[in-house]
């Protein structure tokens, strides 16, 4: 027998007696947080990212000033001109290990936990342009922002594959002892666009 | 090989050795006590938080009742978003398909996103037989593989170590295996992550295969979920070309909308944040993005036994999120090796037994390694009923000695402790019986406990089961019940027989 006719027949064999229908309770909704893009602004921040509010004319300004002159990746579908950055187009792990920075927009952004959450669309890129440089500048339109984890779900396709960020790269692995920035970007900037 | 470290002593004798270890004590009651707070701090933030449990556990025990279907919809899902799927009825079956995707790729090293089923399996030491090193890039992970050490813990697995055990770990061993550590190394939190970074880059770099474990495994979807905080697993799951992902059976969940009350459970109950830093989701093969092979490897070991065991299937539920390691009082004083399991803690003294059976002396202890006291079930994310399954488990242990013709002591032992219990009467009774044995042990015992309390060595006859592992600490000559009565409460003299005056607390 085959080892997966083997474990399906374990598993019927050892459900025989226990009854399938079960009710699972629906999941509970926060209460009303009031003003999302306040929230999600200070949650990002808890997580010592650093969060800049611009409009949408000053945008490709705010780009320049979180960049600092830093060497950027961007997206095929950024849709903004970002001076001296290079477009993706399949570049090596070891070349975008010598960028600085990538700038991307999100898919979702999560007011409750201060997540973003990229699907990795044209405007996002491919996975590994936003986890191999140290500075990642995340564009998230105040229209993007939704209450709690349950409205995100609901909006993300889960045929793509999704990276939920919430701050900078971090560990506790010892004693306990948070330290942001081991192996993905040190630094998250968000731009809330409004 | 199944979940247990080969050659560990039964709970009780590595019990014993652990509590002698007053660094570990220290490191361990440091950290079991900062998580805990975290943990309550974000929970309480929560308002729904009891229903948010109650639909937790539902989504996971539906998924279990339904199991064979489940897997067979995540099959067919995973297939046709272009994974492979491979079935393993046990570890040995489990390693030899890792070791025979990466053999196929002709590479000798594979990186590693922690993962629990790997650890329990023992792929590192299987794929190190097959001339394939494991380099395990989660930093707790690293300080364990590097220090030839064992896991202590589920999500810390080195949290029995202290910063300055890390610092001589990695000026040690770094260099023997790729990047060495700065020559001026501190024994900084950020400074050793940084040489983490710096040693583990370049094998992120240049690999060709990674093997993780998932959280979750969404059958209708055919997604697979990996929570983590350090950016290891998002480099492991991105940049190589081959992605072997090993996961229990009982990592499934119905439909992609059941990730909402798991996804809000995990990150507040395991690391005490909102959310964790990052978590990935992926179904099969992205075009252009990420691994273009991608195998999925779905692993029995045990879990048609546990699901099986009526009381104990339960276990099954369990997100291996640590938050009941953090509360339970057994844990914080022996710390994790002495599970001898890459599950320790209340979890481990259950899904040890389920997943293995009690047939060893070793596993046979595990459930003893309670004192019942309910915290874990308090603090569960999917109201695993931890209490109930130590019970029904020693209950099994005892019925698999019932042929032995001398009675495992443990039996013995929790027979009358269950006995006394029962009833407040016999309570005090036993009370002052082992006041009195208190006076007699006081004046021959052999050892000091920290603070100058006197302990009961080795006692002899029925009670050495219990004490050839423990160093009990003497009981009080007088018992709480006694003073009480003797001084109504306290509101009389607070002098005990032998004339010295009562101190406060410890
Ligand atoms: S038993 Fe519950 S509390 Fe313990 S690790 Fe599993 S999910 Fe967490």
């Amino acid at each position: 027998m085959s080892a997966r006719d083997d474990i399906l027949g374990r598993v019927r064999a050892a459900l025989a007696d226990v009854s399938p229908a079960v009710s699972v309770p629906a999941a509970p909704r926060a209460p009303d947080r009031g003003d999302l893009v306040a929230l999600f602004d200070e949650r990002i921040a808890d997580y010592r990212a650093v969060v800049t509010r611009c409009t949408r004319t000053g945008l490709e300004e705010a780009v320049a000033a979180a960049l600092g002159g830093a060497r950027a990746v961007v997206p095929p579908g950024l849709g903004l001109e970002v001076a001296g950055a290079v477009v993706d187009d399949g570049l090596s792990a070891a070349e975008l290990d010598a960028i600085d920075a990538v700038i991307t927009r999100a898919a979702v952004g999560i007011a409750e936990t201060g997540t973003i959450v990229l699907d990795h669309q044209p405007d996002q890129g491919r996975r590994a342009i936003s986890l191999v440089p140290d500075l990642h500048v995340c564009i998230v339109d105040a229209s993007q922002v939704v209450a709690d984890v349950p409205d995100a779900i609901a909006l993300l396709d889960p045929a793509r594959p999704l990276t939920w960020i919430s701050g900078p790269s971090a560990t506790s692995d010892i004693e306990l002892d948070r330290v942001e920035g081991v192996h993905g970007p040190r630094t998250l900037h968000v731009l809330l666009v409004e | 090989m199944s979940g247990t470290f080969v050659g560990m002593p039964a709970f009780p004798t590595a019990a014993r050795a652990a509590l002698g270890d007053t660094q570990l004590r220290s490191n361990l009651a440091h950290a079991t006590h900062t998580i805990r707070d975290k943990r309550a701090a974000v929970v309480a933030e929560v308002e729904e938080w009891e229903e948010l449990r109650l639909a937790g556990a539902g989504v996971k025990e539906a998924a279990l009742r339904d199991l064979a279907t489940h897997l067979e919809t995540l099959e067919a899902s995973l297939t046709r978003a272009g994974a492979t799927v491979h079935w393993a009825r046990d570890a040995a079956e489990a390693c030899a398909i890792v070791a025979q995707v990466a053999h196929s790729h002709g590479v000798d090293e594979v990186v590693k996103v922690k993962s629990m089923a790997t650890g329990e399996i023992g792929l590192n030491e299987a794929l190190e037989a097959e001339g394939i090193a494991a380099w395990e890039t989660d930093l707790a992970e690293l300080i364990v593989q590097l220090g030839e050490d064992l896991p202590s813990h589920i999500l810390v697995p080195a949290i029995h170590r202290n910063r300055a055990e890390v610092r001589e770990i990695f000026l040690r061993r770094m260099g023997d295996v790729g990047r060495p550590a700065p020559a001026d190394l501190t024994d900084e939190p950020a400074v050793l992550a940084g040489a983490a970074r710096e040693h583990l880059r370049e094998k992120f770099l240049r690999a060709k295969v990674a093997v993780s474990g998932a959280n979750f495994a969404v059958a209708d979807t055919g997604t697979l979920v990996v929570v983590e905080s350090e950016g290891n697993g998002r480099m492991c799951l991105t940049l190589p070309e081959v992605l072997v992902s090993v996961v229990g059976i009982e990592k499934v969940v119905a439909t992609w909308g059941d990730l909402d009350p798991m996804l809000r459970l995990l990150p507040r109950s395991s690391t005490g944040e909102r959310m964790n830093p990052y978590t990935s989701t992926w179904s099969g093969v992205t075009p252009g993005d990420g691994p273009q092979e991608v195998h999925v490897v779905l692993l029995d070991n045990g879990r048609t036994r546990a699901l099986a065991d009526d009381v104990g299937r339960q276990a099954l539920r369990c997100i291996r999120c640590s938050a009941c390691l953090n509360v339970c009082p057994v844990y914080e004083r022996v710390g994790g090796h002495a599970y001898g399991s890459v599950y320790p803690g209340p979890i481990g003294a259950i899904l040890n037994p389920l997943l293995n059976g009690v047939s060893d002396e070793q596993t046979a202890s595990l459930p003893y390694a309670s004192s019942l006291c309910g915290a874990c079930f308090e603090v569960c994310p999917v109201r695993i009923d931890i209490p109930s399954v130590l019970v029904d488990q020693r209950a099994q242990v005892v019925d698999s000695h019932r042929g032995d013709r001398i009675p495992k002591a443990e039996a013995v032992a929790m027979k009358a402790a269950a006995w006394t219990f029962s009833d407040a009467r016999r309570l005090g009774l036993a009370e002052r019986a082992s006041g009195l044995a208190g006076r007699v042990m006081g004046r021959f015992s052999r050892t000091t406990l920290p603070g100058g309390r006197t302990a009961a060595g080795r006692l002899p006859g029925p009670a050495a089961g219990w004490t050839g592992a423990r160093d009990l600490p003497a009981p009080p000559k007088e018992s709480f019940r006694e003073w009480w009565a003797r001084t109504d409460g306290g509101t009389h003299d607070d002098q005990d027989e032998s004339g010295t005056t009562k101190g406060g607390g410890s």
